[in-house]
């Protein structure tokens, strides 16, 4: 699971510079290529500017699909039956299986997994911003399987029409395997939709905590959004963030009033006229506030992502090592 | 806030006090290429990369990573660093031959345009 890439002013500071200090030859063609609808490969000349937000972006992803395993995870020991607990525990180790896809087609690009690993346990790099809030009943794992996967596969599927080839390639596979997520969440909301009063009122209790986040699934609005404009023509960013914002809600607001379930949010409507839904300000300032590592769940993940990486180190060595054997001294 | 997860309620309270040197280099060990056979009869695919600490692991995690669902007879992997490989930059190299234009005239007709634009280039640096 996924939310956008998010692309602070910071990020790209001196980007024009950079890209005109290219080999212009070299870039024509390169932007002919992408122009043409043809993928980019690990061994192709690339502008430095490409490979760096590639990187940033695809290891971003990564550490979402890997930290957005823990708030589902937590519920693996607690699921109402077995058939759910294999159901999620399937779905995690897809999550976990992604992390790992993504991984490899940014180290295409040159950057070593132990590098990227460091930069999300140092803070340096960041990851969708939903897996800071907790899961805190059964229900809200059947809210993230549904409509926070639903939010991925809009968003991965947009990148999968993207211009660099290994990302693409992990991103089909992906896709395919999220689908599956997305039938199992939808049939865990539905089973406690049509469920007893005190399942409808769990079921309800998770869509108010999740509309946020969820809201805020996609990134800031494009108004406030740093333009983007070499990034879209790199196909490197395929779509805006409202423009995924609004095909989501066009997609699962009515499949979510179907089920009888209240959005929490008086003003969500879809303007007639305009054809696009209208709803009140999310605070972006609690985005922001997450992101900068204050979410009520940062400082739980990383601390469970760090205690993975340091209490593995010893199996991680011994396997690598496997031939080395004590030999006790002849004399 | 206390977590929500039983199993990380008991890792406390040394999980917020862990202190992780950072990772070295190949601590994630190297990568292997994974080839996947789909059906009897089929060529065997190239479908990503993994990293093991050997060829037997290699195998193992193929298995977990490229074959938990899709249909699959047979799995192979590769050390990355076995593998030759020609740059996509030289696709020029697979076209077939019949190109003659190298020993005629009308072979060279863009001489001067190559000339002129390394021209250009330097005048620009040259303004900079
Ligand atoms: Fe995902
Ligand atoms: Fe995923
Ligand atoms: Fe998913």
């Amino acid at each position: 699971m996924y939310g956008n890439l998010v692309i602070r002013p910071e990020d790209i500071e001196n980007w024009g510079k950079k890209v005109h200090e290219e080999d212009p030859e070299k870039l024509a063609e390169f932007e002919a290529r992408i122009e043409r609808g043809e993928k980019i490969e690990p061994q192709d000349w690339m502008p430095f500017e490409y490979r760096r937000q590639l990187i940033r972006l695809i290891e971003q992803h990564a550490h979402s699909e890997i930290i957005g395993a823990l708030p589902e995870g937590t519920w693996i020991t607690r699921a109402p039956t077995f058939r759910r607990k294999l159901a999620l525990m399937a779905k995690v180790q897809d999550e976990v299986g992604h992390a790992q896809l993504l991984y490899s087609a940014a180290e295409t690009l040159g950057k070593p997994r132990e590098a990227m690993i460091n930069d999300l346990l140092s803070g340096k790099s960041k990851y969708s911003n939903v897996f800071n809030y907790p899961a805190k009943t059964w229900a809200d794992t059947a809210i993230i399987a549904w409509l926070v996967d639903a939010g991925a596969i809009i968003n991965q599927t947009t990148n999968s029409k993207g211009s660099y080839g290994p990302y693409v390639r992990a991103l089909e596979r992906i896709c395919w395997e999220e689908s599956f997520h997305l039938k199992y969440g939808y049939d865990s909301v539905v089973y406690l939709a049509t469920g007893t009063p005190k399942q409808r009122a769990l079921l309800q209790d998770a869509l108010n905590r999740w509309w946020r986040p969820i809201m805020h699934f996609f990134g800031p609005p494009d108004n406030l959004s740093v333009h983007t404009e070499k990034l879209v023509k790199w196909k490197v960013k395929l779509a805006t963030n409202d423009e995924m914002r609004q095909q989501f809600l066009d997609m699962y607001v009515p499949k979510i009033w179907e089920l009888g379930l209240t959005i929490p949010d008086p003003n969500l409507r879809k303007n007639p006229e305009t054809g696009r839904w209208e709803y009140s300000d999310p605070n972006w300032d609690e985005f922001w506030q997450v992101i900068n590592g204050n979410g009520p769940c940062n400082k739980e993940r990383i601390a469970v992502r760090r205690f993975a990486e340091e209490k593995g180190r010893w199996v991680r060595r011994a396997l690598l090592e496997s031939q080395a054997r004590y030999v006790t001294p002849l004399a | 806030m206390s977590s929500l997860d039983p199993r990380i309620r008991r890792a406390e309270p040394e999980l917020w006090t862990l202190s992780t040197p950072p990772l070295d280099s190949l601590e994630h060990w190297p990568t292997y290429e994974v080839f996947v056979q789909r059906m009897r009869g089929g060529h065997a695919q190239h479908v990503g990369s993994l990293h093991a600490p050997n060829p037997e692991m290699a195998l193992v995690l193929a298995k977990e990573q490229y074959a938990r669902r899709s249909q699959c007879v047979a799995l192979w992997v590769v050390p990355t660093e076995a593998i030759l490989w020609t740059s996509p930059a030289d696709e020029d190299l697979f076209q077939p031959a019949v190109d003659k234009s190298y020993r005629e005239p009308q072979g060279y007709l863009n001489t001067r345009e190559r000339l002129e634009k390394y021209r250009d280039r330097l005048q620009a640096t040259s303004h900079d």
